[in-house]
């Protein structure tokens, strides 16, 4: 009787894109699926050392948006926000490491007999240190005046409005870093001992393939970075008490936990991390300027949305997965490498089509929508 | 021990306490008896300082507590069970009893409690690693309470502790408030459950609307009228 009476699904807008993505979905994933096999079994136009350098540079790139991403993804455990001007934090921490260097050069060390060196040539490991030690302190603190300044006061606000002063803040700190710092580009001046470009040589196919000082740093220590901030969270009071707070702020609050502690804390681990991955970037890809942090903020917030935003781990996938898709992606699909941008946002529109809460992601629980 | 003077509540427009006034003495069983949205865990928050009042004031042991923060409160004494119990899921339940344990910093005191509270409640022992949100409604209450008790509570907070549970279970968890009570920690004890309530305690406040209606000892207010036919199913 009742079926009788049931009128057929009407075509609303919300039937409607439920169609539409999917075809979407399907279609770019038939064009990348048709392109690999043109490029990788066909044509095989490239051999294995290009692969190679590919993949180790997805490899490097990958691990500094993974240290960024972290950052997204325990602000939004914590606030639900998005924090907008995470990247900000990264460049100050750039910054941060560009001047360390910039002094440790300009300081002679004497040396009898030989022309003079400086501090930085002649003690690049302390340099070195120093310039993390100096990029992640300042970001860190830099992020937790952010928290303090930019987003405490709005914290019972409705959920957009932190949004627009992350966006706000943004624009206010590259400005202000234009405005204190010139818009010049500027060369990072590393070290001489791990000059950019300079690395160990592999001959593959009689052609070489470098393996970068800066690169190794770079992805040894965001390995490290990483390992140690799982352990945190998962080992230490602070850790637990972060993801206490993440799962419920008022029962945190009863258990004797001080929630604004708690979320400072997070902004300065947050700040830390984006330092080290700022001073990373200043190495590896040698330039500082107050833009520097937009790129790489926006893809480590596609990362962490990736791989399931509010999950560590996701975090971390994601901004892996990221730098690997850059990296090989224009060549194994052969497309213009101007456009491997392009090809990471698809890649990710094409996932969140079909997995909407990232990789690691778990469908939202009702207290957190 | 806690005196509560006029105290008036607000949810921006909402007016969800209009001058309450109740105490507790040291040793003592308190329940606030009233239907869903009497404004009985509003209370117990306005204590905890997880909310604030507008009006009115909240004294513990003599000292006007008001306007503190909620961590403040507990490491004062005094611990809220939360209604619905609130495990933390993603933990473990040793995890959870850690988190109780946030505001003591003697590692040595955190582990004998915690092995009183596996001694006093057997199945948390036994499901020490798994998350808190695998247990069964009674196990999470059973950690709720435990959990409560890692902080040393001198005034323990309950928010309906027998909500949702089996009669079985109920009566078990009511014997464990009795039993802490006697080992010295005064409980005041939110419920719907009136029957069950009424039987423990030593005294009694009706919750309507935002004000109290009746008070009185326990046994007095378990034989009134009004109590009767509106709370006691008579
Ligand atoms: N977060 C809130 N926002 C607005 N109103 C609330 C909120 N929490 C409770 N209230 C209102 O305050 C009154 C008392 O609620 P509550 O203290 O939860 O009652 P009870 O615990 O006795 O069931 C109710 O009318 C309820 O609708
Ligand atoms: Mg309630």
């Amino acid at each position: 009787m009742e079926s009788k009476t049931k009128s057929p699904p009407k075509l609303t807008r919300r039937n409607y894109s439920k169609i539409i993505r999917p075809i979407f979905g399907i279609l770019v994933l038939g064009y990348i699926l048709w392109r690999l096999y043109e490029v990788l079994i066909v044509q095989q136009a490239y051999s294995i050392e290009i692969w190679l350098r590919l993949l180790i540079a997805g490899l490097i790139i990958g691990g500094v948006y993974a240290l960024i991403a972290i950052g997204y993804t325990l602000v939004y455990g914590i606030l639900f926000m998005i924090n907008f001007a995470h990247g900000e934090v990264m460049m100050i921490g750039t910054f941060a490491g560009y001047f360390l260097f910039e002094v440790t050069k300009g300081i002679n060390v004497a040396s009898a007999g030989n022309p003079p060196l400086s501090f930085s040539d002649a003690y690049p490991l302390i340099s070195v240190i120093l310039a993390f030690i100096v990029g992640m302190t300042v970001a860190a603190a830099a992020g937790f005046f952010l928290e303090k300044i930019a987003y405490r006061p709005l914290r019972k606000a409705p959920r957009l409005i932190p949004l627009i002063s992350a966006i706000g803040a943004s624009f206010f700190l590259q400005n202000a870093a234009q405005l204190l710092f010139s818009p010049q580009v500027r060369d990072y001046t590393n070290p001489a001992a791990i000059a950019r470009g300079s690395g160990w040589t592999l001959i593959i196919n009689d052609s070489r393939v470098v393996i970068t000082y800066t690169g190794v740093l770079t992805f040894v220590l965001s390995i490290l970075l990483m390992i140690g901030l799982y352990l945190m969270v998962q080992k230490t009071k602070l850790g637990k008490a972060m993801r206490a707070v993440a799962s419920d702020k008022n029962t945190a609050a009863l258990m004797g936990i001080d929630v604004d502690a708690i979320v400072s804390r997070t902004f300065i681990i947050s700040g830390a991390l984006a330092g080290a991955a700022g001073v990373m970037w200043g190495l590896h890809n040698g330039l500082v300027h107050f833009f520097v942090g937009f790129l790489p903020g926006i893809k480590a917030f596609t990362a962490a949305v990736l791989g399931g935003i509010g999950n560590i781990p996701g975090a971390m996938l994601g901004g892996m997965f990221l730098g690997l898709v850059e990296s090989l992606g224009p060549t194994a699909l052969g497309i213009s490498y101007q456009l491997k941008d392009v090809i990471a946002f698809v890649i990710m529109i094409v996932i969140l089509i079909f997995r909407p809460s990232g990789i690691l992601g778990e469908v939202l629980s009702e207290e957190k929508v | 021990m806690l005196k509560v003077t006029d105290l008036n509540v607000y949810y921006g427009a909402i007016h969800a306490l209009k001058g309450i006034s109740f105490d507790l003495q040291e040793g003592e069983i308190v329940t606030l008896i009233g239907a869903n949205g009497a404004g009985k865990s509003t209370l117990l928050n306005t204590v905890s300082g997880i909310l604030h009042a507008k009006e009115g004031t909240v004294e513990y042991l003599g000292e006007n507590i008001s306007n503190e923060a909620p961590q403040v409160i507990v490491q004062k004494g005094i611990v809220q069970v939360p209604e619905g119990r609130k495990i933390f899921a993603k933990m473990t339940v040793m995890e959870n009893l850690e988190m109780g344990a946030y505001t003591v910093t003697d590692r040595q005191q955190i582990q004998d409690k915690r092995e009183a509270m596996f001694d006093r409640f057997p199945v948390l022992r036994t499901r020490s690693k798994q998350l808190g949100g695998t247990l069964s409604g009674g196990e999470q209450q059973m950690l709720a309470m435990a959990r409560a008790l890692m902080a040393n509570p001198k005034l323990l907070l309950l928010d309906e502790p027998s909500m949702g549970l089996a009669p079985v279970l109920v009566e078990q968890i009511f014997d464990i408030i009795q039993d802490i009570n006697q080992q010295g920690t005064s409980v005041l004890l939110v419920e719907q459950n009136a029957h069950m309530a009424l039987s423990i305690a030593d005294r009694a406040y009706v919750l309507e609307t935002g004000h109290i209606v009746l008070e009185g000892d326990a046994s007095v207010v378990m034989n009134d009228p009004m109590v009767i036919s509106a709370y006691l199913g008579g």
